[in-house]
């Protein structure tokens, strides 16, 4: 069994399995996307209250879905390495952290964009908005923490325990933002439960949330194999794999 | 359970490089073990995991028959370890100072333990005085009174003769052999010429991992 | 100078004591007392701070009674929030600068309980005497008289929170050279959830609506972060050491 984990968490054999994985992730993630987006922004039916630019819907939940998950993927790597010191889990929280700020932006960017016609305004100090605000201030301090050590090591255990810390944090965070303001509409989409949504309107935006997480499991396979070649650029294996495709 | 340090293929890699491989050691009673090598080799770091500060490495530590890991409390109980910094607090005295070391290896002490000590390392007359008022030096000799003050069979050194007079490092240097002979285990590292009577192990730590032990 | 033979002839390993911890928490306690009480200057300077935010704040905006007593009560929350801030940063630093906080990952004792002697005498020196002074500056803000008491108590039960949280921000930057900015972005996201609370506390109390509810969500945050900041400081402690 530990044997197992440990070859799992070589990073050589990580790099071979991830090669394989990553055309497979990145068709599903282009055809889900773009099965979803086509199907929502053209021909679902548009909402009886906000037409035509509820669409942004499309992109915004799951941005919102994804910059939540990427965060707490972030913080079970992070656990991952501390406890059983695997240091692929380390490369793969390090590259998590600024997939995960990014959708965090996006999903803010759009929401701003969903609130101008909506509200006349470009801002709002909703629940979501908020939440997702002080999220992206979460990513930014693990980014800065890991980089503000000269020890590359010590940069990732820091930043391994903020991000478990701050994995407990979020839902206590959401929690009080939402007692906090409850003006922002009550999430309508949820995997499990029925939707409050016309089905019609429930599909597309489901394909588009799957298509996020595989595209964030595409991202997340490349960079970490980036990574991967970055870190262990001495090693016999990467010299020869180097050599050879050169 | 005796006292004895032992370390079996220890390796360590920081930030990509191999400062030290498969390093074999023993410090047992009346071993005094010398870690050598050029600035940036991993001296202190390879201090650090044998004083049980550092856990990210391969390979094993074992205090007596158990893993180091499973003994910690009782392993840092016999254990004084002195690093770069004095670990002296400038705004208390030195007499306040001591006790608080005592204290925190669960103890609380006497004064006149605490007076002997200082005045074994030369500092009779500093001890109710704060110690930013006191030298580099004499600020150094406080935390040298700790080995006096808390018999404890395994001392690891991290540059101890530095900012010592020469006065200090000859009493140090015999102090060290006074613990050997006792059958006390020492480990340190240190650029001084160590003049210790009795034999002397000593580590070379080098490029790419690389080590010898003589 | 010394003896050569000092050491008992008997080097042996010794049991260790049963009550330790005991001892080495009021020792650590006592002895970081002894410190703040001989610096008074890290004591005044964040009572100092919170009173001149304060004074910003009808400078910045508008000296109307009316506006002031209804913003009053988030301001003086987050002006407590930035002079517990102020503090944290001198937590372990001093510690990590002479060397002390080594040799206490050294002592044999757990040193997430050690930690925690540490954060309670931060506590005392300036969660306590902010809340204590709150109600004053809430004088100078028109807040209603009648939520002096709840603004000194919810202050007094989410600093707890505060220092705990915000020690876990100080240890992870104590060994960065210029980790007080950095240790802003940390901890005040995190502080989020107290300052809801707190503020809402002092909001219920001016209109007239029960603050148990606030206080007690007050009090749970407060549990929950001494049951489990002391653990991740000390894991911080030991990666800023080895930094």
């Amino acid at each position: 069994m530990w044997a197992f984990i440990h070859k799992v968490g070589s990073p050589k054999w990580f790099y071979g399995i991830s090669g394989r994985l990553l055309p497979w992730c990145w068709t599903l993630a282009v055809a889900l996307i773009l099965i979803g987006s086509v199907w929502g922004l053209a021909f679902a039916p548009a909402d009886y209250q906000q037409g035509d630019s509820f669409r942004i819907i499309y992109v915004h939940v799951p941005a919102a879905f994804l910059a939540q998950s990427i965060f707490v993927s972030m913080a079970a790597a992070a656990l991952v390495f501390m406890v059983w010191k695997i240091k692929v889990a380390d490369m793969a929280a390090a590259v998590m952290a600024p997939l995960g700020a990014v959708m965090t932006f996006v999903a803010l960017f759009t929401g701003s964009v969903w609130g101008m016609p909506t509200w006349g305004t470009w801002w709002i100090w909703d629940a979501r908005l908020t939440s997702m605000l002080i999220l992206l201030f979460l990513y930014l301090g693990v980014i800065a923490l890991r980089g503000a050590f000269a020890s590359r090591d010590s940069g990732s255990r820091a930043a391994s325990v903020l991000a478990m810390v701050g994995v407990i944090n979020i839902p206590v965070i959401k929690y009080s933002v939402d007692w906090w303001y409850t003006l922002h509409q009550p999430a309508s989409f949820s995997i499990t439960s029925r939707p409050s949504m016309p089905v019609e309107m429930w599909w597309p935006l489901l394909l588009m949330v799957l298509g996020f997480y595989a595209f964030f499991m595409a991202m997340t396979l490349m960079r970490t194999r980036s990574e991967i070649l970055r870190r262990e650029a001495g090693k016999h294996w990467v010299r020869e794999l180097a050599a050879g495709g050169a | 359970m005796s006292a004895r340090l032992q370390a079996r293929n220890l390796s360590c890699e920081r930030d990509g490089r191999m400062l030290f491989r498969d390093l074999d050691l023993v410090i047992g009673p009346g071993e005094l073990v010398r870690v050598e090598g050029p600035n940036g080799s991993g001296k202190t770091t390879l201090l650090k995991i044998l004083s049980g500060q550092f856990d990210d490495y391969q390979g094993e530590l074992r205090w007596g028959d158990a893993p180091l890991s499973r003994v910690r409390e009782a392993f840092l109980s016999n254990l004084v370890y002195l690093g770069h910094a004095s670990g002296i607090k400038a705004a208390l005295t030195a007499l306040e100072n001591l006790a608080w070391y005592q204290a925190l290896a669960g103890e609380t002490g006497s004064e006149a333990a605490r007076l002997n000590a200082l005045h074994a390392v030369g500092l009779a007359g500093f001890e109710d005085l704060p110690v930013a008022q006191l030298s580099a030096g004499q600020q150094r000799r406080v935390a040298l009174a700790r080995l006096e003050l808390t018999p404890r069979p395994l001392w690891v050194l991290d540059e101890p003769f530095t900012a010592i007079d020469k006065p200090g490092v000859a009493a140090l240097e015999q102090r060290l052999h006074g613990h050997v002979a006792a059958g006390g285990s020492v480990l340190l590292t240190t650029h001084h010429d160590l003049a210790v009577q009795g034999s002397v192990k000593r580590i070379q730590l080098g490029e790419g991992g690389e080590h010898v032990i003589l | 100078m010394s003896s050569s033979n000092r050491c008992p002839s008997s080097a042996v390993e010794r049991v260790e004591p049963r009550d330790g911890l005991g001892v080495a928490m009021v020792a650590i306690f006592k002895r970081d007392l002894i410190i703040a009480a001989r610096r008074r200057s890290d004591i005044l300077n964040p009572l100092a701070f919170f009173a001149l935010v304060i004074t910003l704040f009808p400078l910045g905006i508008s000296p109307q009674q009316a506006l002031l007593a209804t913003i009053a009560p988030g301001l003086l929350w987050v002006a407590a929030l930035l002079a517990t801030l102020l503090s944290l940063d001198a937590l372990f630093r001093a510690d990590f600068e002479d060397g002390s906080l080594e040799q206490l990952l050294l002592a044999p004792q757990p040193l997430s309980a050690l930690v925690l002697g540490k954060v309670a005498v931060h506590w005392l020196m300036t969660g306590l005497p902010l809340a204590l002074m709150a109600p004053l500056l809430g004088l100078l803000l028109a807040l209603p008289a009648e939520s002096y008491l709840v603004l000194s108590l919810s202050l007094a039960l989410g600093s707890v929170s505060l220092s705990l949280i915000g020690a876990i921000g100080a240890a992870l930057t104590v060994g960065l050279s210029r980790g007080g900015v950095l240790l802003s972005l940390l901890v005040l996201p995190l502080n989020i959830p107290v300052l809801i609370f707190g503020t809402g506390a002092v909001q219920a109390a001016i209109i007239g609506d029960p603050v148990g509810p606030h206080l007690a969500i007050l009090g749970a945050l407060c549990c929950g972060a001494l049951m489990l900041a002391p653990f991740a400081i000390a894991a911080s402690l030991r990666i800023s050491i080895n930094g």
